[in-house]
């Protein structure tokens, strides 16, 4: 019986380290930042586990041992007394080099994450909404700055530089695979640099506390190879593509003569609200909501139906639409590609 | 035994403090927007309009998170462009306690709805009315109408000095060590 418990435990322990790899995990390092990070944590972890069971024997050691009877306790032996004065000395300098030794190790590891960002090539401005993601690509060449939302797409193998701040709540960004948590502070700017060694998608998530949605505060970093990311941000420079069917011209002009004009921006319409999500390429983005959804034509009609009872709570109210409204409505955003 | 029971009374009493405000985020009244009655003339000076009590005007006005709901979409939909925040500009003031088109939320809704004709434009279909009840209410506790217990709080940048956290060091005035 006992046996098979600690077969059972043993298992359970082995099957939960799976959770540590995958598309959102410090111990599963995709980039520069995360890999130093992650060798820091095994680091101290060892080092701090060997220590921890040198001083589990030592403690046992004397339990464990018949002491040997002194002819006269009360007689002085000043050679043990001088021995086990070694011995402790001897621990008490270990533990102090052990100490500074950590302490060297992490300054160093921090100045390897603050050379990352020496020669970032790209900028982009972050900003925290309760509970969305508002993402500015930066340029000089102000007809190509671009705003999107909740992904970040990043060229692979290239250092990226984040300015991260908010409007509203303290909120916390946090791509466990590529770099530490740092928080975006309202009326505060601060500097992220991140860097993805290969291409693929890794999952973020705010990282502090930011009320009722806070845990559907997700993010994706889509890191692409050069000219692909290059193409992806000539794409998203375009206006939105105008409706191809009926259904979806009637869309677009419902969505122009109902509430959503107050809140959202669609590129190359009337439509300019900056409180809310662009939704220029909704369609090309994979989620919904930060994360909440994947991206469908059933989950955006589940959507703007209820976007209280997906995301109770969320800045985004329920407007009235009838049936045929919500498929028009549906029919346009769908091809915002 | 005595304290004991005292103690349990007194816990039991503390529970009370765990009772939180309901958050109603889609309220949808029995009254949709289609249903309120359409104003007949577009000119009502001074008094009140007759209208029927929505049970949100009652609802909204004491409840601290549709308050603040409107407080954030007064800013959203630039209210402040025209009022400021409140204290009045190219539009009338809204935290005095002179009234055009009358004090009730029932009128705040209607001005905000239909709008009014020296200039008040109407966001009938641009607002869902669940939101136009919550910035009726906002509106009427700018003027120290709402319970304080509920009114949403000044804006950080509306202080008179930046919040403490923010102040420069008064040791060091500004500047860094
Ligand atoms: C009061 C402002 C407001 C109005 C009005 C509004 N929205 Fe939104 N909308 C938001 C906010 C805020 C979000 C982000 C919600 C979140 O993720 O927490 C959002 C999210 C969305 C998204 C998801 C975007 C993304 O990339 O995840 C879609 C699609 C959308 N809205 C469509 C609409 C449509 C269609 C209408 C009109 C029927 C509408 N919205 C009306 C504020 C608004
Ligand atoms: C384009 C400028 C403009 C905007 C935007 C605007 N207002 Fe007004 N508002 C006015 C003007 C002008 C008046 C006075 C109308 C009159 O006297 O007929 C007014 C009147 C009002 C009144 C009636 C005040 C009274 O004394 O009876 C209320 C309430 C009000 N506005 C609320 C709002 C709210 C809430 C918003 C945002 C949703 C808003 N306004 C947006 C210009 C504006
Ligand atoms: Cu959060």
């Amino acid at each position: 019986m006992k046996r098979l418990a600690s077969i059972a435990f043993a298992t359970a322990i082995a099957l939960s380290l799976q959770g540590c790899s995958g598309w959102q995990s410090a111990l599963d390092p995709k980039g520069p930042a995360a890999s130093e990070l992650a060798w820091l944590i095994w680091f101290f972890t060892g080092l701090c586990a060997v220590v921890w069971v040198l001083v589990m024997v030592a403690l046992a050691m004397p339990l464990m041992m018949r002491s040997r009877q002194r002819a006269e306790p009360l007689v002085l032996d000043a050679g043990a007394d001088n021995r086990k004065l070694r011995v402790v000395m001897t621990a008490v300098g270990l533990t102090a080099v052990i100490l500074v030794g950590l302490t060297l190790v992490s300054f160093f590891a921090n100045r390897t994450l603050a050379a990352i960002g020496s020669d970032v090539a790209l900028t982009i401005r972050v900003t925290g909404h309760q509970w969305w993601w508002e993402v500015r690509y930066e340029d000089a060449t102000p007809s190509r700055i671009l705003t999107t939302a909740n992904e970040i797409h990043i060229p692979a193998g290239e250092p990226v530089r984040l300015l991260l701040t908010s409007t509203d709540v303290i909120h916390s960004f946090w791509v466990p695979s590529l770099s530490g948590k740092l928080d975006l502070i309202p009326g505060h700017m601060n500097v992220l640099d991140i860097k993805a060694d290969k291409p693929g998608v890794y999952r973020g998530q705010c990282a502090e506390f930011c009320g009722a949605q806070h845990a559907n505060m997700g993010t994706f970093v889509i890191a692409e190879p050069r000219a692909k990311f290059d193409a992806w941000w000539n794409d998203q420079l375009q206006p939105a593509a105008a409706p191809m069917s009926d259904e979806a011209k009637a869309g677009e002009n419902l969505f122009l003569k109902r509430p959503c004009v107050m809140c959202h921006k669609i590129g190359g319409t009337p439509a300019g609200g900056t409180v809310a999500p662009d939704l220029t390429h909704v369609a090309s983005r994979q989620t919904l909501a930060a994360g909440t959804l994947t991206m469908s034509r059933g989950n955006l009609a589940a959507w703007i139906a209820d976007p209280q009872g997906v995301k109770p709570g969320s800045h985004m109210p329920v407007v009235d639409l009838s049936g045929d409204e919500l498929n028009a409505i549906v029919a346009y955003l769908e091809g915002l590609k | 035994m005595k304290p004991a029971v005292a103690m349990l009374l007194l816990a039991g009493l503390a529970l009370a403090a765990c009772q939180r405000e309901e958050r109603d985020t889609r309220p949808q009244s029995a009254l949709g927007s289609g249903e309120q009655p359409t104003p007949v003339t577009a000119l009502e000076p001074g008094g009140q309009r007759p209208s029927p009590t929505d049970n949100k005007a009652a609802s909204f006005e004491a409840n601290a998170f549709h308050l603040s709901e409107g407080k954030r979409l007064f800013g959203w939909f630039n209210c402040s462009g025209c009022h400021a925040n409140g204290g009045g500009g190219m539009g009338p003031a809204l935290m005095d306690e002179k009234w055009i088109y009358g004090s009730s939320m029932e009128s705040i809704h209607a001005t905000i709805r239909d709008g009014r004709p020296n200039g008040m434009p109407s966001f009938r279909d641009k607002i869902p009315d669940d939101q136009i009840w919550e910035l009726a209410a906002f509106v009427r506790s700018l003027s120290g109408n709402a319970p304080s217990s509920a009114a949403p709080s000044r804006n950080d940048d509306m202080m008179a000095h930046p919040s403490e956290n923010r102040m420069p060091d008064a040791a060091t005035l500004g500047k860094s060590p």
